[in-house]
């Protein structure tokens, strides 16, 4: 088989190895850069110019967890001499710990928000690609371009009714106001997804268990779903994706309870100025989850994504 | 039609519903930005939770969209927020659309005198109409615009020899905007212990507040008005006089020959970064950043100066920054949140509010005989607030601050047209904002 | 399993009707399916859209609650139209979204066409070159920022290594001239992984056995990459641009934490405009009338765009 006509000779793949690797060492750097800052310490993440040889640092984790205060002397004092680790790292600062930070709960909140939209959006959007795929829905196409449409609204452009009418229902400033809006705005790149997925899977499959005696229900569930199990996956991904990193919406909708993690990050700040270090820690470890989800979800995602929309 | 109706009924399942705040122990919020010294208010405030029995919420929200999201909280009559400390140019929005609750009776009935506070300060954050007796606002934090230099750096004997023999001064904190310039020319491209440094980083950002907060301190030096004197909104020949224009030419100067290569969207963190880091001589900030500074391992510890906006041909002022604390008129607690403010008024609480690096507004704690020396920028303080002007505080003024950001940032930045042009179609945006308001 | 022989019959019964016998009828059950979805987007993006135009007659602002709300016609749309700023944010957009979408879909499209190889641990390569993507847009440029920071950022001495240019020289994001670009560099570094993902999808649908076909024919690899991998991937290098147009026109996030519009008006793409608008200068009318417009453009190209894009699918 290794003679087939399509099969790339060694020094092609040689050649494609190559360029590919070189391509995604280069990529890489602006993220190991930002990983690396969340190592440094604040002198070393502004030093000038740059360093890329550094003594590692975990202030950028401490400052991102706590909130500190800068102490008088006898506030220093009355504090007695730093205990854990932490503290001493901030205690070299001139500054005591006073609290936890806000990162704790925005991430939280992002989880709950980035997760529960997700998978609100595959239940809703595998049931309408589903309904799309298998019957005669009534202007279908319509209804189709119509969901797609949705997506092309600028957040900013709809952003003052929503906030308007989630302030009537409540909803403003809450996760499940944001888990809605999140799975609305997906909702129509899961359908189109979803139904190139469905479309693929043999309409025989369903007819030979309605022969079977399932209800369509049970068709549905039992046959249809384990089948576009591949295509679920990578649509989540991308779900999870955007719900995760949005920030127009968030930062225009939620403050108190509700704000997740991207509208945060990025205003984190020291005792003085930006606090680089901790802005890098907290895009680091805001990465992690997607980053898990994907990698565990890579084959799917490789051989899922066909985009059955314009596949016949 | 349905929608509608759904609205209704959710609405009114709201109210019925709606959390009614009464009782002793209150929950209050307090909103503010997210910076340095809000750190040291959650300290501040663990007495007053002590004192009172509340307990005390807090919502910060960064600068750069912090306007955003209070004002969005504002307008909607959110209850978010019983205690706002708003930045001063919000004071006339504040009062004219009844976000802010008067404090008169407030102040009166509990002998708290605005004759305690720094005057610049009543009117910069609390007064609406200016120069009146109405209050909305109770002084919180004193801020202005000042200057920090590298101390380190200007003694050195070879700088200061070959700074004479080049200008004909001596090497110091500059006391004219001109030495200023030639200050940071002479610094501009420098080599100290092997790394190339730069002027100064100055106010350039265009997104929020920055470069307006930044030229107008060369603008006032050099004869800009925001109206005539004697006719409000008179603003032709006013925003665009002669002295105006030419202040805005120096800040453009300033920006092309004493400032680092990059600095084209720079406000207070991306100055303090590029100051702690070595890359510039000078830093214009607002004295919130100081005691950081004063801090710092590097540039902290004696190693830095401070000295108020210098001086220009039309006389010494500088731009105001901070803010007054108000209770939110949406609020169900305002019981609570004045109690909060008549605690946060005592003396003791002021002082120790200085203490734990903010910067309290009351006279009895600036004007006590030891507080010049108790910090190393104590005096430029005192000084910088003596000569504070602030910008339109009209419910407007986000409109007239994008105006002019847009315009300065074209002219500076971006090099767009003449000063004289630039000015001219300030006025122009300006008139259009005023006449849509009704003012003119 | 017991099967009832009426169920038989009526399974192999064309007509839809009969399968009401056992549970609900496909038309009902199309609609349980449908409807949350449909009912969602109606609450979520239709009716808000609906209010949008409403508002966009008027000359409302939320932050002049006192204000009378007066009927004003089509004033906002003229202001609009006829705002030479508005057309410079436009040209500015145009700028951004041409710039990055032909870098993508180069870069993409080669990267994938490499990968399809099917070298080894491409599998491997090819999550790590996804990470980029996943990153959120605000912190992708905010941080970029940080790295174009002549003096500080990582970006100009990497240019200097590589050129002997003085990293000092030039700002990415301070000159008038390299800031378009610098917001053209931050997107394609983040959203290339998304493009190549589409196309190694596309090319990996095309079937082997049209490839041997070509290769009995004798047809040689250059002829075969133009008249079978080309055409066979076109329709998902479309849908790509249509997904990276989509959401590059409406591109806020990025941009707005990179360079904040400036220097001057020079980034300030149409959803920052808007924003400006809406959130802070509050002249809710007139921004919702910038809302409608912007929705009818990418609204209107988008159609024209998926029209042609299934002609492509039927060929």
């Amino acid at each position: 088989m290794s003679f087939s006509a399509t099969e790339p000779t060694r020094g092609t793949k040689w050649f494609a190895g190559i360029a590919v690797v070189l391509y995604a060492i280069i990529t890489l750097i602006p993220l190991l850069w930002i990983v690396a800052t969340g190592f440094k310490s604040p002198a070393d993440s502004i030093s000038y110019p740059p360093v890329v040889v550094f003594e590692p640092s975990l202030e950028g984790y401490v400052n991102l967890f706590t909130a500190r205060t800068r102490a008088t002397e006898d506030m220093l004092e009355a504090a007695g001499p730093a205990v854990t680790w932490y503290d001493k790292i901030t205690r070299n600062r001139g500054t005591i710990i006073s609290g936890p930070s806000r990162y704790g709960e925005r991430f939280m909140n992002s989880i709950i928000i980035g997760f529960g939209s997700t998978l609100l959006c595959m239940i809703l959007g595998t049931a309408a690609a589903y309904a799309f795929s298998r019957f005669k829905v009534p202007l279908k196409d319509d209804l189709l371009f119509f969901i797609l449409s949705t997506r092309m609204m600028p957040p900013i452009a709809v952003a003052i009714p929503i906030f308007l009418m989630f302030r009537n229902l409540g909803l403003n400033d809450t996760h499940l106001g944001m888990i809605l809006l999140y799975t609305a705005v997906n909702l129509s790149l899961s359908v189109w997804l979803l139904k190139g997925f469905i479309d693929e899977i043999p309409i025989e499959y369903e007819e030979a268990a309605l022969i079977d005696g399932y209800t369509r229900f049970q068709a549905f569930y039992k046959v249809v779903l384990p089948q576009a199990a591949t295509g679920i996956a990578s649509t989540a991904i991308f779900c999870l994706i955007f719900a995760w990193n949005e920030y127009a919406f968030a930062v225009l909708l939620t403050s108190g309870t509700a704000q997740t993690a991207p509208p945060f990050i990025p205003t984190i700040i020291g005792t003085s100025g930006k606090d680089w270090p901790a802005v890098a820690a907290g895009a680091t470890i805001f990465l992690v989850p997607v980053m898990v989800f994907t990698i565990l979800l890579r084959k799917h995602l490789l051989r899922g994504i066909t985009f059955g929309a314009v596949r016949k | 039609m349905k929608i509608k109706l759904m609205m209704h009924a959710a609405a009114g399942a709201m109210i019925a519903t709606g959390a009614l705040a009464d009782g002793h122990a209150t929950d209050l919020t307090l909103c503010w930005a997210a910076w340095d010294p809000a750190n040291s208010l959650i300290e501040l405030s663990k007495d007053f939770e002590e004192q009172s029995g509340h307990t005390m919420n807090f919502e910060f929200v960064p600068w750069t969209s912090f306007a955003d999201r209070m004002l969005n909280e504002l307008n909607s009559g959110g209850q978010l927020c019983d205690l706002m400390i708003g930045d001063s140019q919000w004071i006339g929005g504040g009062a004219e659309n009844g976000h802010y609750v008067k404090l008169n009776e407030f102040f009166s009935a509990n002998r708290i005198s605005m004759e305690d506070f720094l005057p610049a300060t009543v009117t910069g954050y609390a007064e609406w109409p200016k120069n009146t007796p109405n209050y909305y606002a109770l002084p919180a934090y004193a801020d202005v615009v000042g200057w920090t230099y590298r101390k380190d750096w200007f003694e050195r004997q070879e700088l200061q020899t070959e700074f004479m023999d080049t200008y004909g001064y001596a090497l110091a904190a500059p006391e004219t905007l001109g030495q200023l310039k030639d200050i940071a020319e002479f610094f501009q491209g420098r080599d100290i212990d092997g790394t190339t440094v730069y002027g100064a980083a100055i106010y350039t950002e265009r997104g929020s507040e920055g470069i307006t907060m930044g030229v107008t301190n060369t603008l006032y030096n050099f004869g800009f008005e925001y109206e005539n004197p004697n006719q409000p909104y008179d603003l032709n020949g006013f925003v665009n006089s002669e002295g105006a224009v030419a202040g805005l030419e120096f800040y453009k100067e300033l920006y092309e020959v004493g400032t680092p290569p990059g600095s084209s969207n720079w406000y207070m963190g991306e100055n303090i970064d590029a100051y702690r880091s070595g890359q510039v001589a000078m830093q214009m900030n607002f004295a919130f950043v100081w005691p950081g500074v004063e801090a710092d391992e590097t540039v902290g510890g004696g190693n830095s100066g401070y000295f108020p906006n210098p001086a220009g041909p039309a006389g010494q002022f500088a731009q105001l920054g901070g803010q007054g604390i108000s209770v939110v008129s949406y609020s169900d607690k305002q019981d609570a949140a004045l109690e909060y403010i008549q605690w946060f008024a005592q003396p003791e609480v002021q002082q120790r509010w200085w203490d734990l690096g903010g910067a309290s507004a009351l006279r009895a704690v600036v004007e006590a005989p030891d507080f010049a020396i108790s910090q190393p920028y104590a005096q430029t303080f005192l000084d910088s607030m003596a000569i504070v002007k602030d910008f339109w505080a009209d419910p407007a003024y986000a409109d007239l601050l994008i105006a002019m950001q847009e315009r300065m940032h074209n002219y500076v930045i971006a090099g767009e047209g003449t000063a004289q042009e630039a000015l001219d179609g300030l006025v122009r945006d300006w008139t259009e904002v005023f006449e849509d308001e009704g003012k003119l | 399993m017991t099967v009832s022989p009426i169920d038989r019959v009526a399974a192999k019964t064309p007509s839809g009707v009969a399968r009401r016998i056992k549970g609900f009828s496909d038309r009902t059950i199309a609609w349980i399916f449908v409807a949350p979805t449909v009912f969602l987007l109606l609450a979520v993006n239709i009716f808000p859209l609906i209010w949008t135009i409403r508002l966009s007659f008027t000359n409302f602002r939320v932050n002049r609650p006192n204000n009378d709300v007066e009927w004003v016609g089509l004033r906002n749309y003229q202001r609009i139209l006829t705002d030479p700023d508005v057309w410079n944010t436009m040209q500015a957009t145009a700028h951004f979204l041409i710039w990055t979408i032909t870098l993508q879909v180069l870069i993409g499209f080669i990267l994938a066409f490499l990968i399809n190889k099917k070298f080894k641990g491409n599998d491997m390569w090819t999550t790590i070159i996804v990470f980029p993507m996943m990153l959120s847009p605000a912190v992708v440029g905010n941080f970029w920022t940080f790295l174009y920071q002549p003096q500080i950022g990582l970006f100009n001495y990497v240019i200097a290594f590589f050129t002997g240019a003085d990293p000092a020289s030039f700002s990415m994001i301070g000159d008038v001239h390299l800031a378009p670009w610098a917001i053209v560099i931050a997107d394609t570094w983040m959203w290339t992984p998304f493009v190549m993902l589409i196309c190694l999808a596309g090319l990996r649908s095309i079937p082997d056995s049209i490839y041997e076909a070509a290769e009995c024919d004798r047809a040689s690899k250059w002829r075969q990459f133009w008249t079978i991998t080309i055409p066979m991937a076109l329709p998902f290098l479309m849908l790509a641009v249509l997904f990276r147009g989509i959401e590059n026109f409406k591109m806020f996030d990025l941009v707005v934490q990179l360079t904040g519009g400036g220097p001057g008006n020079t980034t300030t793409l149409t959803s920052i405009d808007l924003k400006r608008e809406a959130f802070e200068k509050w002249r809710t009318g007139y921004s919702s009338a910038y809302a409608v417009i912007l929705f009818v453009t990418v609204f209107g190209l988008a159609s024209i765009y998926v029209k042609a894009l299934n002609k492509v699918k039927e060929r």
